[in-house]
């Protein structure tokens, strides 16, 4: 009988073993679904993976890869920051829908004025929408002690709504016809977030989510607020005992992953998205938590999980509209990959054993 | 006087990864034998009678319980035939009164009524105070241990472990249970006795089986042997009595006024109006029964707990509302009792646990990023200066044996050049030469002008090395007096002599 055993140090091997095996446990059992529903796995599976990079459509498909990565690796970063200190946003979803109302709104209510603040006042604005929604749960945790993963993702539902309501009502583009949505800002240069280099997909968005990631991994392995972030999640009372306030740290660590997930709303809502409609989210909240799990909760790896993941999205898209696949199995692929990563995941801290044969 | 053996164990060897618990190891037990099992920290105590009660099998070697072959697969197998134990750690729901406690650990229980009137009768009998209708959550500790005693005899076992009962009594506890087991021995009952305090064993024990580094190395007659005999083969080695270097007491470092405060733990104590001083030079001694606020003097000196600033002085500035940082800012360092999780993160490396408290007196940042080459050099010092055996600073602090972390945690405390030092329990599960060495080094910072207070439930310990003794009971701390002219049964006194005897006058 196999048993679970504690290893005395974690293992570093399967520390950064976990995620390639992760991929590839989930390209296996993915491509037993599709082979179920009658695809050819190893097609699906190229068109997923190989495709977007060297497939014929590769010199669009590349650029979309940053495009899509670029929000997941902003907001998985903040999230990884809470995660690592024991504080479980899931509502990122939410923070990045404000974000993006609140970003939109500050641009929209000067339109037509230009001027070269414009955009830096959006971004401010966008951070401080995502901040604002993460607020609402950190102030409930730490005044009431309420549980922050269920009134996070209970605001997520929230959002939504005032989202519909934006598109459909106070940020409705009043020359639109009567559709829904709002003014797009593709047709508003002081407040679009324009390509810097369009063959990349780079925009200000994806410069953000690389500096991030460099910035982050600077304050989790140099910073004191970094150690004492890790020393939170690892032993509560330990950093209770070093001098950490935990009030002042989940209000720090909730408002930096609601920051950055505004922050991602606002650069998609005035760059690819272009403007703010009813089904302007499109899950990245949600997803970015497998990012961050992906990128083992590490600034470095949460990037290259972004790109992996981005490459599933677009890759899936493909797969999709190419090879008639349902758009749900693709999420159930993108599923496995955070089952197969948790449960590969075991093998850091614990090791197989043969139990000894008991008489 | 020769007496039917009851129970046999021969060759017995178990083995974990990486460490050998036992081997080979053989002894027999007489029917109505008091029977010590004797041992420094990690000798294989704990292993030994965990495969004794069923709860680890052995890997080779043979028991033999009456004769017949004995190798029960669970606990419930052992009691059945008859081999009860006591833990060292109670398992009981503080929520549910005693009977509902006893009842639990039972397979078929009686009736509450019945039952409750056979806790009743069992507790008149054996001479421990017990009331059945009490919430556990209100007992003490000695009481608790009742509980576990009691809800062995009710099974009437022919074999009684019991694993270091005296750590948590009292010393007029530890007479009021030396009685009952010795009525339990005149009525047949073998009790095999694990502890490592050598005077409890000459006073109560028949024999003695001396385990060292997982083998036997001795067995003896306790009586017919001196302690410092007995302690000597149970570590290998001479023993050094700690050197005390006489200092001029200073003016006061620490001062504490009526503390008050709650506990943040549940069922836990609050501190009713703590008050001290402890002068440059100093150590204070606290001793006192588990459970009676040790953990919460602890934080409430550590700055985990805060109170109103003139509660707490140190070097005559008021701390009293300040966390942890400003205090060790202020000179006063504190290393808490529970190693795993508190005083250090497990999963955390002996680098990064160095920085966890050196952090601030040993400038190991700036502009608040941590110097870790710093903080590494610290850890090396550390670990050379205490002896710590580990392969290097990196290490994780789990993979550390509790005795090897335990003396890294004190290294890190006491190397900080702080004014005053808070201990609790500074020696728990370490053995006998790392404890003397630890004790050296706590008399040696006294020595050099720091004002220590060392919270213990050793009482030897705390006779060792404090100048000033003071007890806490149920929160309250008595006037420290001086150590030198104390006997054993004015501590007892000041400890609160026996918990719960008045329950045994309306009994019945």
């Amino acid at each position: 009988m196999l048993r679970l055993e504690k290893r005395p140090t974690p293992s570093r091997f399967w520390l950064y073993a976990t995620p390639p095996v992760a991929v590839i446990l989930t390209m296996v059992a993915g491509g037993i679904l599709f082979a179920t529903m009658g695809k050819n796995p190893f097609e699906v599976i190229r068109t997923i993976f190989w495709d977007p990079l060297f497939g014929p459509f590769a010199f669009y498909l590349r650029g979309q890869l940053l495009v899509k990565a670029g929000p997941l690796i902003l907001i998985a970063i903040g999230l990884a920051l809470g995660f690592r200190a024991g504080i479980w946003n899931i509502g990122a979803e939410g923070q990045y829908i404000m974000g993006a109302i609140f970003g939109a709104s500050v641009g929209l209510a000067v339109f037509p004025t230009e001027s070269r603040w414009i955009f830096p006042v959006m971004i401010l604005a966008g951070a401080f929408g995502g901040w604002l929604w993460a607020m609402i749960p950190a102030i409930l945790k730490t005044k009431f002690n309420t549980n922050e993963i269920l009134v996070s993702l209970m605001l997520v539902y929230v959002a939504q709504t005032i989202l519909a309501k934006a598109a459909t009502g106070f940020l409705k583009n009043p020359e639109g016809m009567g559709f829904p949505g709002s003014r797009n800002f593709s047709g508003y240069p002081a407040a679009q977030n324009a390509y810097l280099y369009e063959p990349l997909g780079l925009h200000w968005g994806g410069v953000a989510a690389l500096v991030t990631a460099v910035l982050a991994y600077v304050l989790l392995t140099r910073h004191q607020a970094g150690f004492q972030i890790r020393l939170a999640g690892q032993a509560p009372r330990a950093a209770r005992f070093h001098g950490v306030n935990p009030v002042r740290l989940v209000v720090l660590c909730m408002g930096i992953s609601g920051a950055l997930a505004g922050l991602a709303g606002l650069f998609e809502v005035a760059g690819p998205a272009g403007q703010i409609t009813i089904d302007f989210n499109t899950g990245y909240g949600f997803t970015a938590i497998i990012v961050a799990f992906l990128g083992r909760l590490n600034p470095l790896g949460i990037v290259l999980a972004g790109f992996l993941m981005a490459l599933t999205y677009v890759g899936g898209e493909m797969a999709a509209t190419s090879l008639g696949l349902p758009t749900a199995a693709i999420q159930v692929f993108q599923g496995m990959l955070l089952f197969f990563l948790l449960a590969v995941d075991v093998l850091t801290n614990y090791r197989f054993r043969l139990a000894v044969g008991a008489h | 006087m020769t007496r039917p053996e009851l129970l046999r164990v021969e060759g017995i060897t178990k083995a974990y990864p990486g460490v050998v618990a036992n081997s080979d190891v053989s002894f027999s037990i007489g029917e109505g034998e008091i029977h010590a099992l004797l041992g420094e920290n990690g000798a294989g105590k704990s292993t030994m009678v965990k495969m004794i009660y069923g709860l680890v099998r052995p890997d080779s070697g043979v028991m033999t319980l009456r004769g017949a072959g004995y190798a029960p697969s669970k606990p419930a197998e052992a009691r059945r035939l008859g081999v009860a134990m006591v833990f060292q750690h109670f398992s009981l729901f503080e929520a549910l009164n005693v009977a509902e406690n006893v009842a639990l650990g039972m397979e078929s229980p009686p009736p509450m009524r019945e039952l409750a009137a056979r806790i009743r009768a069992v507790s008149e009998e054996y001479g421990l105070p017990l009331d059945p209708s009490r919430m556990v959550g209100d007992l003490s500790a000695g009481e608790r241990q009742r509980v576990e005693i009691i809800r062995c005899l009710l099974q009437d076992p022919k074999l009684l472990i019991m694993d270091e009962p005296t750590s948590v009594l009292t010393p007029q506890e530890v007479e009021i249970l030396f009685k009952t087991l010795r009525q339990l021995a005149r009525e047949g009952t073998a009790i095999l006795y694990i502890s490592h305090k050598l005077e409890e064993i000459k006073g109560l024990c028949d024999e003695a089986t001396i385990l060292r580094r997982g083998k036997v190395v001795a067995t003896c007659t306790p009586r017919e042997r001196t302690a410092r005999e007995m302690a000597e083969l149970m570590v290998g080695q001479a023993l050094k009595t700690p050197e005390r270097r006489l200092a001029a007491k200073g003016e006061v470092a620490l001062g504490v006024s009526d503390l008050s405060v709650e506990s943040p733990i549940p069922f836990g104590t609050a501190l009713k109006g703590i008050s001290f001083t402890v002068a440059k030079g100093e150590v204070l001694g606290i001793a006192g029964v588990a459970g009676n606020g040790q953990d919460e003097l602890l934080l409430a000196l550590s700055g985990e707990l805060k109170a109103a600033p003139d509660k707490v002085r140190v070097l005559s500035q008021p701390v009293g509302d300040l966390g942890p940082v400003e205090r060790r800012r202020a000179g006063l360092v504190a290393a808490p009792e529970d190693r795993y999780g508190h005083a250090a993160a497990p999963d955390m490396s002996l680098v990064e646990n160095a920085f966890l408290t050196a952090g601030v007196r040993k400038g190991l940042t700036k502009n608040g990023f941590v110097d870790w080459s710093g903080t590494r050099a610290f850890a090396e010092e550390i670990i050379a200066a205490y002896d710590v055996r580990t392969p290097g600073p990196d290490v994780a602090a789990r993979a550390l044996s509790g005795g090897n972390l335990q003396k890294f945690l004190m290294g890190r405390e006491l190397m900080q050049g702080a004014s005053v030092i808070v201990i609790n329990q500074p020696t728990w599960g370490v053995d006998a030469a790392a404890a003397a060495q630890i004790r050296q080094s706590i008399l040696d910072r006294a020595g050099e002008g720091a004002a220590l207070v060392v919270i213990s439930q050793d009482l030897d310990e705390l006779l060792e090395v404090a100048d000033s003794f003071a007890v806490l009971n149920e929160g309250r701390l008595t006037r420290p007096r001086p150590t030198e002219g104390l006997t054993m049964d004015e501590i007892g006194l000041m400890m609160g002599g026996a918990h719960g005897m008045e329950v045994a006058h309306h009994a019945g």
